[in-house]
């Protein structure tokens, strides 16, 4: 036990660049686990970091899966009926003969590929990974108030991956009813769809036991002294990201069961009477079921999804900014009660994506009028951010660059979202390529962009070492290029009325032939974002063995993770730490140096708003 | 001692909770969603179906009746057994405790009759969307049933010998057992008139 | 201890709450014999059984005496929970046939 330590915690006063020494690092417990073996330790840890880390590999392994189905379907997009070179020879007779995708194949990537990424690779790794490693460590806590659930739910998620990517193998495929699986088709079509249901269950449970355990460690396990008002911002919106997910799966999950059953059992909950397919009436079922009863559940939860997607990022962003530019966030209060009015507004704005389900003018307005609304509190928060950029001493880091690409990313899918949630405009663009440009550049550039910030960020934390600052550059530079190629030709595309979901890139329509070009251009930035990722997978794993080693602190942050240990031992910190002031006290006048940590005492801070 | 989590007995004192407390809550929140979902099923279904069946012409009323009678009388027996941990009362808690799980197979075995009376007439869940929200919301109210039984019967087989090592620990593990169980319970009293009465 | 006090107080209260509960489930059963037409009858089924809920809660869950963070919870998923149940049927209104 380190309670021989006469210094603080916090007086991380070795110089920023030299090897920290090991005064600070408590001696791993064996009293706690006994002699853990290797299983215990790597395998089936309780310790959130180990989770954490667990989540964020296999998540961005779903992410790079999840990536290349795509690649495989853009270039079915620009060169349909076209065998596909090389690859194209690897595939079987039931997806690509000859090399040739069929469309059913063509479905199924779709479907997948939005399920893989949503599911599978964005929430676990945003959610799960970064806030299973970095929120015990911000609030001071020695682990989550629940190690053990937590431990199960990463296993419960990764064997819902592993059914998901069995779906692939089954008779029929995999699911290929979009992400979305509306019936009647979802109810009609093969196995894969079975499969994707149980999965999503496994899924949901996972993600239900990992919002308990985030929501009561944030709320019980916060360190002396860390009262609400210096909670750092990542923390309040991993805070409300978990209560989203507490509160709105549970009608997937139930939604899904009456998928199950519908299709398992012959009921009628999304079947309609008189249903015919393939030119047959569907007698053995009773029929009287609303496939509109599908889409309100599934968009009650999807929709909140979405925030799910996002605020974790804002929470990355927030602090990756608050410490490239070396002074507090700007309205820090204004945004932690934005990020609460979004989270709330999230439940009643879901029926937006069905504006052309015939649902009436007045739940139309009402919908329409609630989406407005939630915009404010977005563009709040994304205001705060740029603002916060204003008369601070910026340090183009490489968490940094992928932060400040942030802002405009998400501005744009931001902005583009408004004719979407006005239900005069949507008539127009709903199920077209605009909507498919709107999503992605919220969660590609935008999320995904802030994922990769938080990865560059934290990676010292995690294990001492500081990954390539050049590699960063040859990862960041050619990406933000072409995430724009890829994406913002789609709004082109999109206004020009190309619909989703067509396999062969709407090369059958008169309308169309006007933006089909795009498509070629889509799928070679495409292809070479997937080049320079190569770099960021490369810099990731050899800096673990090679990356400069670093202090405890090398970014100089305030925030309490960087008091502990990188990494950090098993219970985290020798003693508790004693909080005294808030998050981001930067550049405080007075003070020896432009940072003051958050268990610093001393003279007064200036007043955090 | 830094890697021990504190509050897992005692109460955080700004919260003045516990953190199993917080989180069965939190669990019970998310499940009042999932029945929300089902129960928001049955009225868009019936609202939008040309006929609706009552429910007594197709249900056995008397005997889920019976029922609700069974599983208010097990949520009484389950207070009652937290109360006598609180009251240092260990034999009456194996009573009560004993007592809730014995009602909860009662409350399945009725269960079980209804189910095998139906499909035994032939009707099945494919019959009509009634039948099929029959079938569903009760059956997962009754897998419910199943979870809460298999916690109770672990709790008064061998989960019980945390009484002796830590007796508050152990009394505030049958309270959270007990949230769950009410629960349950809360769930049947608005299952059995939308269902059996209307 | 001053739970232990209080515990006899709380078991009296298990006793009437449970009579209640029994009394309000035969009298929700007979209601529903008098065949009564449908909006009427719904209404005072799910009354009869809002009130048998709460019993249980506030009683045996002992919600009344709970923390303010429970009870911040709970209104907010009473919110959601009323948004997902009334939602989807709202939004088909020209068909309901009550």
């Amino acid at each position: 036990m380190a309670q021989g330590d006469t210094h603080e915690q916090g007086s991380g006063s070795a110089p920023e660049g030299a090897p920290e020494h090991d005064a600070h690092h408590a001696p791993d417990h064996g009293s706690d686990h006994g002699e853990a073996g290797f299983w215990r330790t790597y395998v089936f840890s309780v310790d959130h970091k180990v989770i954490g880390i667990q989540y964020t590999i296999t998540g961005f392994l779903f992410l790079l899966f999840g990536f290349c189905l795509m690649l495989l379907m853009r270039w079915q997009i620009a060169n349909p009926g076209e065998a596909l070179p090389v690859i194209g020879r690897w595939f079987g007779d039931n997806t690509m003969p000859g090399g040739i995708m069929l469309p059913e194949f063509y479905n199924q990537l779709g479907a997948m590929h939005g399920t893989i990424m949503v599911f599978l690779g964005v929430v676990p790794l945003a959610f799960g990974g970064f806030g299973n490693y970095v929120v015990p460590l911000q609030i001071g806590a020695p682990d989550m108030a629940f190690p053990r659930l937590n431990m199960a739910s990463y296993w419960v998620y990764f064997v819902g991956g592993i059914v998901m990517l069995a779906s692939f193998f089954v008779p029929g495929g995999a699911a290929q009813s979009g992400w979305t699986s509306y019936p009647p088709l979802a109810v009609i079509n093969p196995t894969g769809q079975t499969v994707w249901l149980f999965g999503m269950a496994l899924l949901i449970t996972s993600s239900l036991l990992g919002s308990v355990n985030f929501i009561t460690t944030i709320v019980q396990l916060r360190a002396p002294g860390l009262t609400w008002t210096r909670l750092p911002f990542f923390v309040w919106a991993q805070l409300v990201t978990a209560f989203l997910l507490l509160l709105a799966f549970p009608p997937l999950e139930a939604a899904a069961f009456m998928q199950l059953m519908d299709r398992l059992a012959d009921t009628s909950f999304f079947l309609p009477s008189g249903l015919v397919v393939g030119g047959a009436v569907l007698d053995q079922v009773s029929g009287g079921g609303s496939p509109i009863l599908w889409q309100h559940l599934f968009w009650f939860l999807a929709h909140p999804e979405v925030y799910v997607l996002i605020l974790p990022a804002m929470g990355i962003v927030a602090e990756v900014i608050a410490n490239n530019t070396r002074k507090p966030l700007w309205g820090y209060s204004s945004m932690v009660y934005s990020v609460w009015a979004i989270g709330f507004m999230s439940f009643i704005v879901w029926a937006h994506h069905m504006f052309l389900t015939g649902m009436g003018t007045v739940m139309n307005a009402f919908f329409q009028t609630t989406t407005m609304i939630i915009s404010v509190p977005s563009v709040i928060i994304l205001t705060c951010l740029i603002l916060s950029l204003w008369g601070g001493s910026i340090r183009f880091s490489v968490p940094m660059l992928f932060a400040l690409a942030f802002l405009p990313m998400f501005g744009i899918g931001g902005l583009t979202g408004l004719p979407l949630g006005l239900a005069a405009t949507d008539i127009h663009l709903h199920d077209t390529y605009y909507v498919i440009g709107h999503f992605h550049y919220v969660v590609a550039p935008g999320t995904i962009f802030a994922l990769f910030a938080g990865i560059y960020y934290w990676f010292p934390k995690a294990t001492g070492r500081k990954m390539s600052t050049w590699l960063g550059h040859l990862h960041f530079w050619p990406s933000f290029v072409a995430m724009n190629l890829i994406f913002f030709p789609m709004f082109i595309q999109g206004m020009q009325g190309m619909q989703r979901r067509l396999f062969d890139g709407g090369a059958t329509y008169v309308h169309t032939q006007s933006v089909l070009h795009w498509n070629t251009v889509i799928m070679v930035a495409a292809w070479t974002m997937a080049l320079f990722q190569l770099p960021f997978i490369f810099n990731f794993f050899w800096s673990i063995w090679k990356g400069e080693k670093v202090s405890d602190n090398p970014w100089q942050a305030t925030t309490l993770e960087w008091q502990a240990p990188s990494p950090p031992p098993h219970g985290n910190f020798a003693q508790v730490p004693s909080v005294h002031r808030g998050p981001y006290d930067y550049s405080v006048p007075g003070a020896d140096r432009d940072f003051t940590p958050q268990t610093d005492r001393g003279p007064e801070p200036v007043p955090a708003e | 001692m830094s890697s021990v989590i504190p509050y897992t007995v005692e109460a955080r004192p700004d919260t003045g909770l516990n953190n199993v407390k917080i989180g069965i809550w939190l669990f019970l929140a998310s499940e009042v969603m999932l029945f929300g979902a089902l129960f928001a099923s049955y009225i868009l279904l019936r609202v939008g179906a040309p006929t609706w069946p009552r429910g007594a012409d197709i249900l056995n009323v008397p005997l889920a009746t019976v029922n609700t009678l069974v599983l208010i009388s097990s949520s009484v027996t389950m207070v009652m057994s937290w109360a006598s941990l609180v009251k240092k009362n260990f034999g009456r808690f194996r009573l009560f405790m004993g007592g809730t799980v014995l009602l909860g197979f009662v409350f399945l075995g009725i269960k079980y009759i209804e189910y095998s009376t139906k499909l035994h007439h032939g009707l099945l869940p494919s019959s009509s969307t009634f039948l099929a929200i029959y079938f569903t919301l009760t059956g997962l109210h009754a897998l419910h049933v199943i979870g809460g039984m298999t916690v109770n019967a672990y709790l008064w087989g061998p989960g019980a010998s945390m009484w002796k090592e830590s007796p508050q620990q152990f009394t505030n593990r049958v309270e959270t057992a007990g949230l769950f169980w009410h629960f349950v319970d809360l769930v049947w009293i608005f299952l059995f008139p939308v269902l059996y009465l209307l | 201890m001053k739970e232990h006090v209080d515990i006899d107080k709380h078991v009296r209260t298990y006793v009437l709450v449970f009579v209640a509960l029994m009394a309000l489930t035969l009298i929700t059963v007979g209601v529903s014999y008098l065949h009564l037409s449908t909006g009427p009858a719904i209404a005072l089924a799910l009354l009869i059984a809002v009130v048998k809920g709460s019993l249980v809660a506030c009683y045996f869950m002992h919600l009344l005496s709970e923390k303010k963070l429970v009870y911040a919870v709970l209104i907010f998923t009473v919110i959601f929970f009323l948004a997902v149940l009334l939602g989807p049927v709202l939004t088909n209104l020209d068909e309901v046939s009550l």
